[in-house]
């Protein structure tokens, strides 16, 4: 009895600290509707100021330690500020999610600049003067500390909902939220609102890191560490609601407190199994309401996709040409890296498929890819199949992964949808992770390579260049079959689908299944292309990479995803061997980007640069106004 | 207006694929070597580990290289991924044209580049990872390992804890290859000393994500009388602030892998914990010569102290230099027949390149961990030869795939 006291207790420190980190994506989220990657990253400089900042203070004074927490939130609270007005507000009219390919720069910048300013070594700071030892319940010493944050959570709960309830400024929030629009009209500046709203946010993730520092090392993988689990708690909590952010912390930390006795490795999964089950159960979280319907224009598309014009097939045949002729120049190493290039084209199409044409946002695409990936290799070192076998096998286990996952997901919309995917694509991998008699664990499955006709640099260029490039064309395809027009329905306008007799659960059932399946094939390629599989090939990082290949290309073009998985990919390779500074250069490069181009390179092209091609020979533009 | 035609865009293209195929002239006399780690997943580890080997590097080529040519490094960032570090293996192969590839960290890493180097036949000599399965189940002709694995150390510890009266023991190990693997072997270890061994309970946190509140009043509530550890880095420091303050260390005797080597120790300050048994790296006291001299030099040149990432890094370009010199060409298959038995001056001491599983008989110095001026320190240490702690060549045999 005694134990499930103290551990209840353990789980309820562990939910303060989780809770003060998300309730700040929370608000961010509900009012301004940006998914902030950066949260992550404020709250590891949140642990990283306070440390630099609680020597010298103590020193300076006694107590000078409980100064230096509130400091550090504020100055992350400034760094918010900076990022807010220079950066997002440029892009706030921007397709939706693109917002988060913004904060995903700012990721990698603050990656680098943490390890230039802090140096690589963990830092592990002072512990709280005053509450260094332990207090006594029931027989068991227990943190005088972890007191002092069980109390904070319940504590900054209260505070944000005076904030929100009682005060005129907080009213205006809330009203935002509904209908920014006319709060617009109401004479409210809506910028200063959300300007103040990401202050806030960010000031409480630095505050949550700050309150690390007497509990934890302050170490530069802070952020990455953090990032996802605040997420898993924002949405089973229900997008927007502090007080649900605080229930799921405290469900998750108790959970996991209890979790690990019974089952010691459960904390690998325990976060994502919650957000899947309460998901399929509660579509909007515990405590979500469901959207307003927003009013902006920005999310949809503003004109329907067509066909390629003739002129850009010519393009399109030319670059096809090139890269035909391609081996007669490059080395291998070259096209081995073009193959990669190739494959992650495709997976990004398939992503693109999604979340595009079909309207449903994937956090988790990497799951289909690693199927993909586990499913070739599996099928050639457990059931010895050889190379031309084998790769069928890939796509199959993609599609019918994302046929289940996909029956659960359509039920759900927008983020929730996404996050939905992310758990299953999370419990795919800690499957692969844990199971280790089958997928060898995280050692991964080795000596996955190519049939002979197929190894050298060339054959295999050829090869990738055949299927992905033929299965570009064939998603292509799909768009303008009766099907891709179906799904296109469903997404702008589901109502007037359903009117028309198209069934929208089974179009987008079979979105899943013909993505996966795509993203799967480009899993089975590149299983062969490197020779092994790990589990990383299902990991969060990858879906990020995919997000970010289709949203630098534009979500609203169907050419997009290529130029973005080649500009992305072809960044990240030949960086990483030019310099130790490559998160910061291609953090630096998205960022101008984003702001360059606020609806992806391929979408800036059609709208400012394809109208001066097309116009008709002999079409002067005219001189001075008209 | 700029109208571009088919024909032009065909030029460029032609241009520019020409013009990214040709890359950087071939090195006139240089020999190149690959090398790979994880600089931004792991820079505690990884950053002292790249200046002990531009140390050993710029002492190789001020005594005029090897075979009269001086050698070159080009060196990769991997980020901790098997899939970056094989393109990078790939373009140091076939583009870098190096004669062999050396570094790695993580051992899924090591194990990726294990196999492309057999898939390739390069020579690959691994300075870091520590599975065993990269020399034994998995291991290959082509691969090369220089430090202890998983298995050597874990016995090192076991040799000593075997002779303590407890007999209730708890683990807790990071949930992933290196920490299952390191509680199995120590498992292993012990219970060929002492069958009565109980093991009453086990914590498997998530790297780097330790829960170390309920993780350590797990353990507590399983009352063991000592236990094993095999968490380092972040996890390592709030494992050890949780379990001073619950008092989960008082009276418990506690064996930790890695927890003496500089990298891990240091950052705890003044709470390093005290009377662990532990495997490490005591720097500031070793009086071998050969680790003198090293020990000079790298404060001369870095300013700072060696970690133990510095020592493998140095003494892996020393086991390069030693096998292109010994082999008198850069030729792989003269490159592997030198390297197996060949014996190589390390900072440790000499170190033999078993021929039967291509392992180095690099130790390990263990000892009992303690406080001195607000630091933690290794006291009471000796140098564990790693050669003692190996199977012998026969069971090396049942080991390896293909004998």
């Amino acid at each position: 009895m005694d134990f499930l006291v103290i551990q209840f207790l353990n789980g309820l420190a562990s939910a303060s600290a989780l809770f003060l980190v998300a309730c700040g994506l929370s608000i961010i989220f509900g009012v301004m509707r940006i998914v902030n990657f950066a949260h992550g990253s404020f709250y590891m400089l949140g642990a990283y100021i306070a440390y630099t900042l609680a020597g010298p203070l103590m020193d300076w004074m006694p107590g000078g330690f409980w100064l230096a927490l509130p400091l550090a939130a504020l100055a992350v609270a400034m760094i918010g500020a900076l990022v807010e007005i220079t950066l997002l507000r440029r892009i706030y009219r921007s397709p939706e999610l693109f917002q988060l390919l913004a904060t995903f720069g700012i990721v990698l910048i603050v990656q680098d600049l943490v390890l230039i300013l802090w140096g690589p070594q963990d830092r592990l700071g002072p512990r709280a003067p005053g509450l260094e030892g332990a207090v006594n319940i029931l027989g068991s010493p227990f943190p005088a500390y972890d007191l002092l944050l069980i109390g904070l959570g319940p504590l900054v709960l209260l505070g944000l909902t005076l904030l929100f309830r009682r005060t005129r400024w907080g009213v205006r929030v809330r009203a935002a939220t509904q209908d920014r629009e006319m709060v617009e009209a109401l004479g409210i500046r809506q910028d200063r609102l959300f300007t103040a709203v990401f202050i806030l946010g960010a000031f409480l993730a630095g505050l949550g890191g700050a309150v690390q520092l007497p509990r934890a090392a302050v170490h530069h993988a802070m952020d990455l560490e953090i990032i996802v689990e605040t997420f898993v708690v924002v949405v089973v909590g229900g997008l927007g609601s502090v007080a649900g952010a605080y229930l799921a912390a405290v469900l998750l930390g108790v959970l996991n407190a209890f979790g690990i006795v019974v089952f010691p490795q459960i904390s690998l999964v325990l976060a994502f199994l919650v957000m899947a089950v309460v998901l399929v159960v509660r579509p909007l979280g515990l405590l979500g309401r469901p959207e307003a319907a927003s009013r902006s224009t920005t999310g949809l598309w503003d004109t329907p996709i067509r066909p390629m014009a003739r002129g850009r097939r010519d393009i399109v045949f030319v670059l096809a040409l090139v890269l035909a002729v391609l081996p007669v120049f490059a080395g291998s190493y070259l096209l081995t890296v073009f193959s990669e290039v190739m494959i992650f084209a495709l997976f990004a199409c398939s992503l693109h498929f999604l979340m595009g044409v079909g309207g449903m946002g994937s956090f988790g695409h990497a799951a289909y890819f690693g199927l993909g990936a586990y499913g070739a290799a599996l099928a050639m070192t457990q059931l010895g199949l050889p190379m031309e076998a084998a790769a069928f096998a890939g796509p199959v286990l993609a599609a019918a992964g994302a046929l289940v996952f996909g029956w659960f997901c359509v039920r759900l919309t927008g983020v929730y949808l996404a996050m939905l995917t992310l758990a299953f694509a999370q419990i795919t991998w800690a499957i692969a992770f844990q199971w280790d008699s089958v997928t060898g664990g995280d050692n991964g499955i080795l000596g996955v390579w190519p049939s002979a006709w197929a190894t050298s640099a060339a054959a295999f260029y050829y090869l990738t260049l055949l299927v992905a490039g033929g299965g570009i064309l064939l998603l292509r395809q799909f768009v303008f079959a009766p099907f891709g027009m179906g799904l296109r329905a469903c997404r702008d306008s589901p109502l007037r689908a359903d009117a028309i007799g198209i069934d929208r659960a089974a179009h987008q059932r079979l979105a899943f299944v013909v993505a996966g399946a795509f993203a799967g094939i480009a899993g089975s390629l590149y299983a062969f292309l490197k020779g092994s599989v790990f589990p990383d090939v299902l990991a969060i990082p990858l879906s990020v990479d995919g997000l970010v290949m289709v949203l630098l290309g534009g979500l609203q073009t169907l050419t997009g995803p290529v130029v973005g998985a080649a500009v992305y990919k072809v960044m990240r390779v030949f960086l990483a061997s030019w310099t130790d500074y490559w998160r910061l250069i291609i953090g630096i490069v998205i960022i101008a980007l984003v702001v360059a181009f606020p609806r992806g390179i391929v979408g800036y092209i059609q709208q400012r640069i394809a109208p001066l091609l097309d116009r008709p020979e002999g079409d002067q533009p005219k001189a001075g106004p008209p | 207006m700029i109208i571009i035609d088919r024909r032009q865009l065909l030029l460029a293209g032609t241009a520019l694929a020409a013009a990214l195929a040709a890359g950087p002239a071939g090195a006139a006399e240089s020999i190149r070597i690959g090398e790979i780690n994880s600089y931004s997943g792991l820079p505690a580890f990884t950053l002292p580990y790249r200046n002990g080997w531009q140390l050993a590097l710029a002492q190789i080529n001020e005594r005029g290289g090897v075979l009269g040519r001086p050698l070159e490094v080009i060196s990769r960032d991997d980020g901790g991924k098997p899939g970056d570090a094989l393109t990078a293996a790939n373009e140091l192969v076939a583009r870098e044209n190096v004669v062999l590839l050396m570094g790695g960290f993580f051992s899924h890493v090591g194990l990726a580049l294990a196999d492309f180097a057999a898939q390739k036949r390069t020579l690959y000599i691994a300075a870091e990872p520590l599975t065993d399965a990269l020399v034994w189940e998995k291991g290959n002709r082509y691969t090369f390992r220089l430090r202890p694995s998983v298995s050597m150390q874990a016995a090192m510890l076991a040799e000593e804890a075997a002779k303590w009266p407890a007999k209730r023991w708890a683990t807790v190990a990071p949930n992933y290859e290196y920490g299952k693997s390191a509680v199995a072997a120590f498992k292993a270890a012990m219970a060929k000393k002492r069958p009565d061994l109980e093991w009453v309970a086990e914590q498997w946190p998530t790297q780097n994500k330790i829960d170390a509140g309920p993780t350590v009043q797990a353990l507590a509530q399983a009352n063991p009388e000592a236990i094993f550890n095999v968490t380092f880095g972040a996890d390592l420091a709030q494992f050890v602030r949780e379990g001073e303050t619950r008092g989960l260390f008082k009276g418990r005797e506690v064996v930790s892998l890695l927890t003496g080597e500089p990298e891990y120790l240091d950052p705890l300050k003044g709470e390093a914990p005290v009377g662990w048994l532990v495997t490490g790296y005591p720097w500031y006291a070793i009086e071998a010569t050969a680790h003198k001299a090293f020990l000079e030099a790298y404060q001369a040149k870095f300013n700072d102290y060696p970690r133990l990432g510095s020592v493998v890094g140095y003494a892996a370009m020393q086991a390069v230099a030693a096998i292109i010199a010994k082999a008198g060409s850069t030729d792989t298959e003269k490159m592997i027949a030198a390297a197996e038995g060949i014996v190589v001056e390390t900072p440790l001491g000499p170190v033999t390149f078993r021929a039967s599983d291509h392992q180095a008989t690099m130790g390990a110095y263990v000892g009992r961990t303690a406080l001195k001026d607000g630091k933690g320190v290794m006291v009471d240490w000796h140098y564990a030869d790693g050669a003692a702690y190996l199977p012998s060549p026969e069971e090396v045999k049942k080991l390896r795939p293909g004998g």
